[in-house]
């Protein structure tokens, strides 16, 4: 795989595109088709695509274990953070219209904030497993292979 | 579709059934743009076609790649599926038409949710505010859930690798 020329360029290519995807259908949830769940996915996807070019080593360097494992947590916290915030503001849990002057403005970030907890969680999750399996799968190979 | 499930049922090659299943979901993908859900084909491209064959590929590599010859003979499955087919295909024949307007669903709060929902909420994706403004107790409730699925596979997987290495570093008896 590592002399995979075609592979290697095509995928230099498209990582770029697929993770600035995950962007847009993140921050354009609100007025298109997506949102934090399918961002998340995305993003899992891309890193998953550039570990299966480029290896588990090189893929574990671009996003490390511990980032990812904390990530799992963040994305949860963040939910409840944002729940917590409108108690804190003098709302009820998870009400976005106390979170700024606006009500429609508290709106539209709540949402944003809360879309990209379940993003993070999402994604996360995704590579998490996908490491756990990959790195079994290297483990079992270590003698005869590497 | 149809031919990809039977394909599936019918391949004794894991590595078959993987491909197949992956074909699967790109054409459930389309079926679901063609009824306007473009985020759940979205969903369904990414997880279902990429990521989990991606998953499956990888225990179909710690686990070999054919399937073990059956047990049991297989009238008894063959049965309950028929059987739990026949009841679901009955339970639809009570639903209201496709697209019927005067169906349920859209009489309880759903009429609410589309005409006041973009104005209190200033987001024009209906879909994202019923998840995230007057859902996100439930929003919350799924995310807990994927969270919790990545705590147990972590735990699954982990402790699995730490019992392996033990025998090695003992030299195996």
């Amino acid at each position: 795989m590592k002399l995979d020329i075609i592979l290697r360029v095509i995928a230099k290519l498209m990582i770029p595109f697929a993770l600035m995807f995950a962007l847009y259908v993140q921050f354009h949830g609100d007025f298109g088709p997506g949102g934090g769940f399918q961002a998340g996915v995305i993003i899992a996807a891309a890193v998953i695509f550039y570990a299966l070019i480029y290896g588990l080593p090189s893929a574990r360097k671009v996003v490390p274990y511990a980032a990812v494992e904390v990530c799992v947590a963040l994305g949860v916290l963040l939910y409840l953070a944002v729940g917590v915030a409108g108690i804190m503001l003098g709302g009820n849990f998870l009400d976005y219209f106390v979170l700024a002057h606006d009500g429609v403005h508290g709106q539209h970030r709540g949402i944003l904030l809360v879309e990209g907890g379940v993003a993070i969680t999402v994604a996360a999750v995704m590579l998490k497993i996908f490491y756990m399996f990959a790195g079994r799968q290297r483990d079992a190979d270590d003698e005869e292979v590497i | 579709m149809g031919a990809a499930a039977i394909g599936i049922a019918r391949q004794r090659n894991l590595f078959g059934v993987v491909l197949l299943s992956g074909i699967y979901s790109f054409l459930m993908a389309t079926l679901l743009v063609v009824l306007d859900a473009v985020d759940v084909a979205m969903t369904e491209a990414a997880v279902g076609a990429g990521i989990s064959t991606v998953l499956l590929f990888g225990a179909l590599y710690l686990i070999g790649g054919e399937e073990a010859k059956p047990v049991h003979k297989p009238w008894l499955p063959l049965f309950v599926v028929v059987v739990t087919g026949g009841m679901l295909v009955y339970g639809t024949l009570g639903l209201p038409a496709f697209s019927d307007p005067q169906a349920p669903i859209h009489q309880h709060v759903a009429p609410r949710y589309l005409t006041e929902g973009p104005e209190k909420t200033g987001v024009p994706n209906v879909v994202t505010v019923v998840l995230a403004s007057y859902r996100s107790f439930d929003t919350l409730g799924e995310t807990t859930v994927v969270f919790t699925a990545g705590i147990g596979v972590i735990a699954l997987l982990r402790r699995r690798r730490v019992r392996d290495r033990l025998p090695k570093e003992g030299d195996d008896a």
